[in-house]
């Protein structure tokens, strides 16, 4: 299995994930070495067979789309995890003027 | 050594029930042995003793009003640190969640509560469960507890390290493709994953969604079988979980074997398994014949495809579960001037190597052009798995292997090379794709006297037979009795 450098750039921004260049270079041996082997999959004929996308499926579970008040405790403890915040609200950089 | 942290969940249960003990005394037993070796093994992110001891004094005071207890009043638990217990830190041993404080309970911890358990602490995991010896955790390598230069096992390597050094007589730990019984094999304890869709799996960090079950880690068959009892069940919070009865897991434990058809796959039997594996196989074969079962060999024959279509599947699913870790919500932060950069930088410094490279070959199994190559394809290859399995239960009750394919290897042995690591896994993985319940029990020693596990695979929520099977083998034997030199 080949991978290329431009192969790992385009899926890395595809994952919104930065690498360090020898960190890289590793990554790119390892993945071809792990695509080469589950590479094998392929010789499976699977022409008349269903995909299964669960261990084991039950029914999809419906509810009302209904609003739940969380308690101001819950709140609070949501917003203690967040890096950056304003009031109610999760700060970000800006968003736009983004190149990509 | 202190007689109480020797006993097991069931005993101690029954004795802090009856008054004989106290659950502070017993907790404070099991801090102290943990304390005491946990500097050599490093089973824990956190001993939870305040948390413990408020917790094991509230069990007292109820049992001693004389109001109703539950079936793990004043016992003591150890969880993996990727499941929430609400205001306690939840790392899932990664540095993206280094700082993460849990908003509320899991299902399970919600249901551990009621049941009057007492948690003592989290455990080290391979970071966001991903691997097979804890080497991958962002902060520390656990130790064996048989032999602090081998691997504890992964992913749940803390808790089968804990209960194997007689920290806590029950741990939680969670098996996407062998995380619970691998280690478990290890560490010469009971690991047990059940059935997909028996326990919920909410407010237990995703990895890859149709293979993961949280499952429950003890010394002993019985212990193991009362806390699925406490566990299992239906809940609305998680739509993969399945409405159906859970039985008492513990009543039906000691029925006979005779006439029992065990199945023993030949793809399982390969050359150039470990000699002292095999011995111990044969052994337990030996034992099962002599309790009544017959023996059939049976074939699984798409085994050999198995981890291949596990690392697609999983990696594919942890791509797009791990896509919440963007540095906005919660998590680590890379400070940068504009949000693209953040999100990148954020995950490529919170991430480590095998959870980045995860993701990275889950994205390209699922992006355009390589989508039916990879991932479609191996979903069908996951349902020829599921019907080996199908068709080998029509022929047998249970299915037997062993649980892995050599006694624990030694620290950093297959660290370098992330294929060799994966391959780890070969006899724990099919197992979750076809979606049956498995599990470990301790079956020998190495000649180097490091534990070995024979797997019991049973048929979809088919529990109560494997546990029974699990128990008579356990009567049988006295590898559970052995204690570590720690």
């Amino acid at each position: 299995m080949k991978i290329s450098k431009k192969d790992v750039d385009y899926v890395a921004a595809l994952a919104r994930l930065e690498f360090e260049q020898k960190e890289e270079e590793k990554l790119t041996e390892q993945l071809a070495s792990i695509l080469g082997y589950v590479d094998k999959i392929k010789e499976v004929d699977t022409s008349k067979i269903e995909p299964t996308s669960h261990g084991f499926s039950g029914e999809n579970v419906w509810r009302e789309d209904t609003v739940v008040k969380s308690s101001e405790q819950t709140i609070e403890s949501i917003f203690k995890n967040a890096p950056a915040k304003d009031g109610m609200f999760f700060k970000v950089e800006k968003v736009m003027d983004m190149e990509d | 050594m202190n007689e109480i942290i020797k006993m097991t969940a069931t005993e101690l249960a029954e004795k802090i029930k009856t008054k004989q003990l106290k659950s502070a005394e017993v907790v404070q037993a099991f801090i102290k042995r943990a304390k005491e070796t946990d500097s050599k093994i490093k089973a824990y992110m956190e001993i939870t003793e305040e948390y413990a001891m408020a917790q094991a004094k509230a069990s007292d005071e109820k049992i001693a009003s004389g109001k109703e207890t539950g079936a793990l009043e004043g016992v003591p638990i150890a969880i993996k640190d990727n499941i929430l217990i609400k205001n306690l830190r939840m790392t899932a041993s990664s540095k993206i969640l280094e700082n993460y404080i849990a908003p509320y309970d899991a299902t399970v911890i919600e249901k551990l509560k009621n049941s009057g358990a007492v948690f003592v602490g989290k455990t080290n995991l391979d970071e966001f469960a991903m691997g097979s010896s804890t080497e991958n955790s962002a902060f520390f390598t656990t130790k064996n507890p048989w032999d602090t230069e081998r691997i504890p096992g992964g992913s749940s390597g803390g808790s089968a390290s804990a209960v194997g050094a007689m920290t806590a007589p029950l741990a939680l730990g969670t098996d996407t493709g062998g995380s619970i019984r691998q280690p478990a094999s290890c560490c010469g304890i009971v690991g047990v994953k059940p059935t997909y869709g028996r326990v919920s799996r909410f407010g237990a960090v995703a990895f890859a969604s149709s293979l993961d079950q949280i499952g429950p880690m003890s010394k002993t068959v019985e212990d193991s079988a009362l806390l699925l009892n406490v566990i299992a069940g239906y809940d609305k919070k998680d739509s993969t979980s399945i409405n159906k009865e859970v039985p008492d897991y513990v009543k039906n434990i000691n029925k006979d074997l005779k006439g029992l058809k065990i199945g023993l796959p030949k793809e399982y039997f390969i050359d150039g398994l470990d000699t002292d594996v095999k011995k111990s196989i044969d052994e337990t074969i030996k034992i099962y014949k002599s309790l009544g079962c017959d023996i059939v060999e049976i074939s699984l024959p798409h085994t050999d495809y198995a981890i291949a279509v596990y690392y697609i599947i999983c990696c594919s699913e942890a791509s797009a579960n791990l896509a919440r870790y963007d540095g906005v919500r919660y998590g680590f932060r890379a400070e940068c001037d504009n949000l693209s950069d953040e999100y990148k930088k954020s995950r490529g410094q919170g991430f480590g190597p095998e959870v980045k490279r995860r993701i990275m070959l889950g994205t390209y199994a699922l992006s355009a052009g390589y989508y039916d190559a990879y991932y479609g394809k191996a979903q069908k290859v996951r349902t020829l798995i599921k019907q080996d399995f199908e068709k080998a239960y029509e022929k047998v009750d249970i299915i037997m292997t062993p649980s892995a394919p050599t006694p624990a290897f030694k620290i950093g042995e297959k660290s370098s090379d992330p294929l060799q690591m994966y391959l780890s896994d070969i006899f724990t993985i099919s197992c979750n794709l076809a979606g049956v319940a498995g599990m470990s029990v301790p079956c020998g020693f190495s000649k180097e006297g490091i534990p070995l596990g024979m797997q019991l695979l049973s048929k979809y929520f088919d529990e109560e037979k494997m546990f029974n099977v699990a128990y008579k083998y356990q009567q049988a034997t006295d590898f559970h009795k052995q204690f570590p030199r720690i």
